[in-house]
């Protein structure tokens, strides 16, 4: 699909788009629907928009291996490690109430860390499970 | 009833490219039966997945493996049985269920109720799905957050570089090096 | 539902417990094609299909009549049942992530046996046995 400009065009112009509107969905969960998983899935979805179009090459230069590798892991870590603050400011795992003076603004701050992490390894999930099925070579 | 006409078409094609498109827009169908029920989170949540992701992965697999679904026509009736029969133990056991949309229903009083009344002066965030799934069953969510990354993985070990190897003539290749890298 | 009775069609068209059969007929029907269908990739579908159909029982039971998504609001008094909607979104993503590793399983499976026939690999087995 590399050689159409009018599908290299429109993707270059919806690319910041989706993008920006993942972020919303991660960053908006609190007081709308969304939040990290769906936002995960629609950062993963313009990037398999952005493989479709400018081929695999360029995609895994944007998104190498060891990237989406790390990033799965850390939204792991990110959500296990808020448990383990709480626990250190006093509470129990994951209770965030103790992240902040005020519970509600630790019960928010929580939520939202945690959605984040949730978002990063969904997101790094899919892109590499596209990546991995799109990757191989087609023998015989 | 339009996910009814999909999910048959899906069984009785043959090709399996065309029901692969299928199963994109079945999961929408999906979707917007989520939203008329309330469920804008889950909509959202099935519209990305299963439209979107679900669909290219089952076409990256039909790219890899390509082929039609040779079996001509299940040849005994035995599965037919089995399935009629399991689906009208399952219908005879709705019968006892409260019936669609009923306010009074078990399933509402039960925790749903405290979400819903407390879940928003305690967290200040009024979308009650974000506090129960990050909130209120926190672990719930960092368990299934970490099948996501297990699976991912798992799917990374399978079909990584471990794979390209040659192959014996089409047939059976020797045992995966384990200790290969991915 | 009153759709139904708009277009002419009797109340009674729509009882209560529609969405639920609706639902079990959807799940039968992935069901029969896990067990009838020998391409392994069909059967993928046909978990695809049943799952959709959890997914659908789930979210109906979280109906409430009357009420709204569950997002708090100043005069909203009624709203729909948010638990079920926290447990199928996770598992509409936990589902994606086990497809995903079913379809790898798949193609591995075509690498080692060159089909995707449930009834040739099994041939294949016991060739190999003998």
């Amino acid at each position: 699909m590399n050689s159409h400009s009018v599908v290299r065009v429109v993707t270059k112009l919806l690319m910041p788009f989706i993008f920006i509107y993942a972020l919303y969905v991660q960053f908006h969960g609190d007081f709308g629907p969304g939040g990290g998983f769906q936002a995960g899935v629609i950062f993963a979805s313009g990037f398999v928009l952005y493989t479709l179009v400018f081929g695999l090459e360029n995609a895994r230069r944007v998104a190498p291996a060891w990237l989406t590798r790390t990033a799965l892991g850390l939204g792991v870590l990110i959500f296990a490690g808020t448990g383990i603050a709480s626990m250190i400011y006093g509470g129990l795992y994951l209770d965030y109430s103790a992240l902040a003076h005020d519970p509600h603004h630790g019960q928010h701050l929580g939520i939202l860390i945690v959605e984040l992490g949730v978002g990063i390894t969904v997101a790094a999930a899919m892109i590499s499970l596209f990546l991995v099925f799109a990757g191989q070579d087609k023998d015989d | 009833m339009f996910m009814l006409a999909t999910a048959l078409a899906i069984v009785r094609l043959r090709n399996l490219f065309a029901s692969a498109m299928l199963t994109g827009i079945y999961s929408l169908l999906a979707a917007s039966l989520f939203v008329v029920m309330d469920a804008v989170d889950v909509a959202f949540t099935e519209a990305a997945v299963g439209a979107g992701i679900s669909m290219v992965l089952f076409l990256g697999t039909l790219a890899l493996v390509k082929g039609k679904d040779r079996a001509s026509r299940p040849k005994d009736v035995l599965p037919l049985i089995v399935a009629i029969a399991t689906g009208a133990v399952l219908l005879y056991g709705t019968l006892d269920m409260p019936s669609y949309g009923d306010p009074n229903a078990p399933i509402h009083h039960h925790v749903a109720d405290l979400y819903l009344d407390e879940g928003g002066s305690e967290t200040g965030v009024p979308n009650i799905v974000t506090v129960v799934l990050a909130s209120y069953r926190g672990y719930d969510t960092l368990g299934e957050t970490t099948v996501v990354f297990t699976a991912a993985i798992a799917v990374m070990l399978l079909l990584g570089r471990a794979r390209r190897r040659p192959r014996k003539n089409g047939k059976k290749i020797d045992a995966i090096d384990p200790e290969a890298p991915v | 539902m009153e759709f139904w009775t708009e277009i002419g069609l009797p109340a009674f068209a729509l009882p209560g417990l529609l969405n639920y059969w609706v639902a079990i007929i959807l799940m039968m029907i992935g069901f029969y094609t896990v067990m009838a269908h020998e391409n392994l990739i069909k059967k993928v579908i046909g978990l695809n299909i049943f799952q959709a159909a959890v997914f659908v029982l789930y979210i109906s039971m979280a109906k409430v009549d009357g009420g709204t998504a569950p997002i708090l609001g100043d005069d909203i008094e009624v709203y729909s049942n948010p638990l079920p909607h926290v447990l199928i979104l996770t598992a509409i993503v936990v589902g994606i992530a086990t497809t995903a590793l079913g379809l790898a399983l798949i193609v591995r499976i075509r690498d080692a046996y060159g089909t995707i026939e449930e009834e040739e690999i099994r041939a294949a087995e016991q060739e190999a046995g003998t």
